[in-house]
């Protein structure tokens, strides 16, 4: 790892949480309903839009009605997403005349980008037009993240509450989380964006000519599409020569920039932030990329700020940060060493001013390898699942990284909103272990840990990790499961294991080298991400219920405090201990087994 | 029995465990360990590995070795017969402590009587016929038929049958000792008897299905603990049955090895699944209902074992409890004009009669300090006027001499009556004394007020200590009063609670308590009268006392037979020992996990992939013998750990950090190291046997 790597890394972090703790409380004040500098400008738009929909923001909703508000309003989103890719053949804004989405990969996408996981099997500049895009896809982006950030300020309102039968309201909830945060942190992005070279555009795509002409072989077919041969046997080839390029265009920026910011990941173009008009100069790429963790961390302070104990917000945040600088290192450190294979060959694969060195397959050269490595990891610790580089390209050890992120649950960070409530269900388990270790019925920032709460902690643990256990299982015991895997030996177990910890974690990315565009995939992945999406919601909301019903119990000297270094590293143990201790197995298949086999 | 049999009840009484291993097999019926999803697990390892054994033993073409497949399924069986064994050793305390109850609880023919009073009529009758409102005569000699109130009478009686105390209890009607307990003894006089339970109802009865479990339900931080559990089982049991197909898979993938064979799947299985505190968790809470035992206290549900580890706020009552039951004469203070001598022989005279412990330490002060000799008061031909609740003083009327002594404010209206007047010198030295946390006794002869005797209360040796560890595990003490505010403040300091009410009345004190708990804390009392019982039953943890009222018995979810108040902190003692207990299993349960994977999992893959040969750190000798060692250890270490769920962690009063602290170290970070050496160890000793 060079001197240059860990300056990248350290600057990615300090900027993050720089801007974490004035955001965060920026966010708090907006969900507590307290004036904010830009309330004046904003204040009518959002009191018009409850005007226009008739919604009661003062009306208060118990944590059933919550959740079924959620559902319902996610419901609809998956049944209008599901009907604009179907029609988007005869509505406007399609000037490439992209013909209706197949009815398998319209489900997929509906629920892939209501459940804030935006996995793509489908490339977006030959799939989807400019208005599926931007009124189904982009829609979406705004209306997934919002909606995980509600159900956390429900759970947050359930510890400050106490003897209340109402966790808020979810329509005001959501609205807010638009209105203030995320529409006026997307026009900033969206203007940098392009001030970057981002492309925001509705015109057709571009034909230019190529400078260098490319000329290469192909097999000849017949008439049936099967390749002609000669009499040996052989397929006869013949030369091709490509003159010009299709530049595809959009309004991208505008996109790009809730992807990033929302956790949502579903890229504009199929390359997502590979791809040089997403994400076209390194300021772009270190802008993305802190856009991935800049609300998830935020959302840490603006918790602590809400339940009045910042040092709780802060115990959190660190302990996410605690887990994810190491493994960002690791994933570094394994890529720039390179490809053993290589080193084996003799290449030299070390950094020097003529070459970045390491392993750059998969990787653009204008990130880097620190580029891209900060960028999977943080993409993976989130559940943002934008990727600027092909995991399935990375080293045993390197691609193992992003994954293991992600079968933490996705509560390093993990979605607006959704990590949170999920670090929060770990908080509730530490507490309760180490709540009895100190001899005291368990009692998480003044509010008893009791069957109701452990009865749904465990529910959550237990759903996420059934789900990519199960899915996994289903896919390499099946012939269409087996059929969409690429490569060969425990990279192709590692292919599978990965798209099913994503699909459940709603995480978003791919170890690209699965072919998940079939009826299989599509399907399995459908249901795996609404149900890894939406079951670990109810819990939570229930939970948040509870809460609010319950007394609050002032801390003493016997309370265990959960600010503390102490907690921080007993909540790391849990997490990884839980995570490493589900996972090891199935790891151990996959990239373990690849890691030792040189 | 007495507290020397008890005590000699060690852990390990052979006679216990003999029972306890003939409960173990008992207990493999499924339909009990259902009850435990973790261990029910393990047994329904057990049979599929034990029908594999006879697959291949039959077929000859089992999946492995006929004798490998054997020993685990013998270990397996072990490890199910070990926390049945467990928890039959707790029960088998209980038990042992029940069946000595039971024979006091004997049948006995009961004299009842035709009417409330002494000369009625007398019918025999046995005492398991006896009803509720039924009165009955006991006489010397006579076993009391069923727990009753005394309404007529004072006798002695021997409680040792339930208290242990061999010294015999005066019992008698009115007041706060009238309950009386059935299968004690009178030993003198007689007493008539109101029954107030129905049979099958009475304490006995309630403290024998108490010992032996009978009643014992899973409390609900034991429920909590049991999902979470269940939830790492269901977790691991997920990790484990896709492990097939994954293997399978994988040996397509790398075109050699053979999958992972269903023997080592259950063998992790069982491994990973938290069967130390799976097993241990049902005797860890028998044992702390039992240390409540072993503490003479009775807990009347395992709920209020488990609440008192949680107390916040700690209601103590100061006479004894806080001081020595009795205040102790410490000072004459003679009034302006009077020689000190003149005092203490007034003082002495007024008290030769008074037969309370004030009257005789100021007997003994005027002896020890002024070298004044008790005298006959009959000699004297002194007539003693005893204390009545009118003239709240008392006093000796003699040749013509009237001693008072008595509260300033009783003997001001005295005095006045007399035609004297009460000096202000004396109202500032009565003043002095109650600031400094003494009672003040004035004394009087005639309408001339001679002085002040200084009472004080003698805090008990130790308790300040006491009462500094409470807080420093984050429990406010508050001392309960009936004397003044300036009295009470002064002995609060001494003492070192936290805070104190002063004038106390039922009234005040069932406000206290409701004003805590509305701020959500946790409040322990103890009590013993029927005036207690309202705010015994409010508080969360109330601990009653053996000898007081049948009410306050009723009221509280706790009873020490010792009748000790300070009995609580040791009860709080033990509640906060069971939580923790669970917790340090717990986590060192799950961190034993990380050992055994690097023990299984290279043994389980290494045809598929030899590579992941390298995970072997602990470079076991084969696959067989990982599989094996890790086997035995997961059924060693339920055995090892018996004692410490039995006696409970260690519990030291500081704060919850060092405790977390403390515990973390040993049983995180040693729950992570000690099966690393365990099966290294066990693995030597299998290869050297050559058992696999």
């Amino acid at each position: 790892m060079s001197g240059n790597d860990v300056l990248q890394a350290v600057a990615y972090f300090v900027v993050l949480v720089v801007l974490a703790k004035p955001l965060g409380l920026f966010m708090a004040r907006v969900y507590e309903g307290r004036p904010t500098f830009i309330s004046r400008v904003l204040g009518p738009v959002e009191r018009l839009f409850y005007r226009l929909c008739g919604i009661q923001p003062e009306e208060e909703m118990g944590w059933k009605q919550y959740a079924l508000a959620v559902l319902l309003f996610s419901a609809a989103g998956v049944f209008v997403v599901y009907l604009l890719q179907r029609i988007q053949g005869v509505l406007p804004l399609d000037p490439q005349r992209f013909p209706a989405v197949a009815p398998d990969l319209s489900f997929n996408t509906a629920i892939s980008f209501v459940t804030n996981t935006n996995w793509q099997n489908y490339g977006g500049e030959s799939t989807m037009s400019y208005l599926t895009q931007m009124a189904a896809l982009a829609v979406q982006n705004f209306a997934s993240a919002a909606a995980g950030m509600a159900v956390l300020v429900a759970l947050i309102r359930g510890f400050k509450r106490h003897s209340a039968s109402t966790i808020g309201n979810f329509w005001t909830d959501m609205t807010r989380s638009v209105v203030y945060i995320l529409l006026p942190l997307s026009v900033l992005y969206a203007f940098l964006l392009v001030s970057q070279g981002v492309v925001q555009s509705f015109d057709k795509y571009k034909t230019v000519a190529l400078i260098q002409p490319v000329t290469y072989e192909t097999p000849r077919l017949d008439v049936h599409g099967n390749p002609v041969k000669d009499a040996k046997g052989n397929p006869v080839m013949e030369k091709d020569r490509v003159m010009d390029q299709t530049i595809p265009l959009g309004p991208a920026a505008s996109q790009v920039a809730i992807k990033q910011l929302g956790t949502n990941g579903g890229g504009f173009f199929n390359a997502n932030s590979a791809h040089p008009l997403e994400n076209p100069t390194p300021l772009s790429n270190f802008l993305e990329c802190l856009a991935i963790l800049l609300i998830p961390s935020a959302l840490c302070l603006t918790f602590g700020d809400m339940v009045g104990d910042r040092r709780q917000g802060w115990a959190l945040l660190i302990a996410m940060l605690l887990v994810l600088a190491p493994l960002t290192l690791v994933c570094t450190k394994a890529e720039q060493a390179g490809n053993p294979h290589f080193a084996s060959m003799g290449i030299d694969q070390a950094a020097s001013a003529l070459q970045p060195g390491g392993n750059m397959e998969g990787k653009e050269v204008r990130n880097g390898i620190a580029g891209s490595t900060i960028w999977a990891a943080w993409t993976t610790a989130a559940s943002n699942g934008s990727v600027n580089s092909m995991h399935d390209s990375y080293t045993a050890l390197g691609g193992m990284i992003p994954m293991l992120l992600i079968q933490f649950g996705e509560v390093i960070f993990g979605g607006v909103g959704s990590g949170l409530y999920g670090m929060i269900i770990f908080a509730i388990i530490t507490v309760f272990v180490a709540g009895l270790m100190v001899g005291r019925t368990p009692e998480y920032l003044g509010k008893k840990i009791e069957v109701f709460e452990m009865k749904m902690a465990a529910f959550v643990v237990l759903i996420v990790n059934g789900l990519i256990k199960t899915g996994t299982a289903l896919a390499v015991s099946t012939k269409a499961g087996v059929a969409g895997i690429s490569n060969p030996g425990p990279h192709g177990f590692s292919e599978v294991l990965y798209a099913f910890s994503s699909f459940a974690g709603n995480n978003g990315s791919a170890f690209a080298g699965l072919n998940g565009n079939s009826f299989f995939y599509n399907t399995i992945g459908g249901v795996l991400m609404f149900l890894g999406r939406f079951w670990v919601i109810i819990p939570v909301l229930a939970i948040a219920g509870s809460l609010a019903k319950k007394k609050h119990v002032p801390a003493g000297l016997g309370t265990l405090p959960t600010h503390t270094p102490l907690f921080v590293i007993f909540l790391i143990g849990v997490i990884v201990i839980v995570g490493a201790l589900a996972f090891m197995p199935s790891l151990a298949l996959g990239p373990i087994a690849e890691m030792f086999t040189h | 029995m007495s507290k020397k049999e008890k005590s000699k009840r060690s852990l390990f009484d052979p006679k216990i465990i003999r029972r306890a291993l003939w409960d173990s097999v008992g207990k493999l019926n499924p339909v009990y360990q259902i009850k435990n999803p973790v261990m029910f697990v393990v047994e329904v390892g057990s049979v599929l590995t034990t029908a594999l054994f006879f697959h291949a033993l039959i077929t000859g073409r089992g999946e492995a070795s006929p004798g490998f497949i054997l020993q685990i399924s013998i270990w397996l069986w072990i490890t199910v017969l070990f926390a049945n064994f467990a928890e039959s050793m707790a029960e088998g305390r209980g038990k042992a402590q029940a069946d000595a109850l039971r024979k006091t609880r004997q049948d006995v023919m009961a004299k009842r009587l035709a009417k409330p009073q002494k000369d009625s009529g007398i019918s025999q009758i046995s005492s398991s016929k006896l009803k509720k409102g039924d009165v009955v005569l006991v006489e010397a000699g006579d076993v009391i038929p069923m727990d009753g109130e005394v309404i007529e009478g004072v006798a002695s009686v021997n409680e040792s049958a339930i208290t242990g105390e061999s010294a015999p209890v005066i019992r008698e009607s009115g007041g706060d000792r009238s309950a009386v307990t059935g299968g004690t003894m009178v030993l003198s006089d007689w007493l008539v008897v109101r029954v107030t339970t129905n049979p099958g109802e009475t304490f006995l009865d309630r403290m024998i299905s108490m010992v032996e479990g009978a009643k014992r339900q899973k409390t609900p931080n034991e429920i909590a603990l049991d999902i979470l559990l269940a939830g790492l089982t269901i977790v691991f049991l997920l990790v484990t049955a896709t492990l097939l197909p994954f293997s399978i898979f994988s040996v397509n993938a790398a075109g050699q090895g053979s999958p992972v064979t269903m023997t080592v799947l259950v063998s992790l299985l069982v491994c990973l699944i938290p069967t130390t505190i799976g097993g241990l968790l049902s005797a860890i809470g028998i044992a702390g209902m039992d240390r409540m035992i072993q503490a003479n206290v009775i807990a009347m549900s395992g709920r209020a074992v488990e609440a008192a580890g949680d107390v916040d706020v700690l209601l103590l009552d100061k006479t004894g409890t806080i001081t020595l039951g009795d205040r102790q004469a410490t000072m004459f203070i003679p009034a302006p004009g009077v020689d000190t001598h003149v005092l203490a022989d007034a003082s002495q005279l007024s008290s030769l009669a008074d037969e309370t412990p004030e009257g005789r330490s100021i007997v003994v002060l005027a002896k020890e300090k002024y070298g004044l000799r008790e005298r006959d008061i009959h000699a004297l031909g002194a007539h003693f006027v005893e204390f009545s609740a009118q003239t709240r003083m008392s006093g000796v009327n003699m040749d013509g001499r009237e001693i008072r002594k008595g509260a300033a404010d009783a003997v001001e209206k005295y005095i006045q009556k007399e035609g004297g007047t009460f000096p202000a010198e004396v109202r500032s030295i009565v003043d002095d004394v109650a600031r400094q946390g003494a009672t003040p006794l004035v004394v009087a002869e005639g309408k001339k007020v001679l002085g002040v005797i200084r009472l004080n209360d003698i805090v008990k040796g130790g308790i300040k200590e006491r009462f500094a560890e409470m807080r420093r595990m984050g429990i406010k003490t508050i001392m309960i009063t009936g004397d003044n505010p300036l009295t009470a403040a002064a002995v609060a300091a001494e003492a070192g609670v936290d805070d104190f009410l002063a004038q106390a009345t039922p009234e005040t004190k069932l406000k206290l308590i409701r004003e805590h708990q509305a701020g959500g804390r946790l409040v322990a009392m103890t009590g013993d009268g029927t005036n207690d019982a309202p705010a015994l039953a409010q508080a969360d943890v109330a601990v009653a006392m053996n000898t007081g009222t049948q009410a306050a018995k009723e009221a509280g979810n706790l009873v020490d037979l010792d009748s000790n108040p300070t009995k609580l902190i040791e009860i709080v003692e033990i509640g906060k020992q069971l939580l923790m207990t669970r917790g340090t299993l717990t986590t060192f349960s799950i961190a034993n996990d990380v050992a055994k994977y690097f023990a299984i999992l290279p043994a389980a893959f290494i045809s598929i992939y030899p590579a992941l040969g390298a995970l072997n750190i602990m470079h076991l000798a084969t696959p067989q013998s990982a599989v094996l060692s890790a086997v035995i250890f997961n059924a060693l270490i339920i055995i090892f750990l018996i004692p410490l769920a039995l006696r409970g962690v260690k519990y030291k009063p500081l704060g919850a950090q060092v405790v977390l602290r403390n515990n973390a170290l040993i049983y995180g970070i040693g729950g992570l190291i000690v099966p690393f050496i365990g099966i290294k160890l066990i693995d030597m000793l299998i290869t050297a046997l050559h058992m696999v």
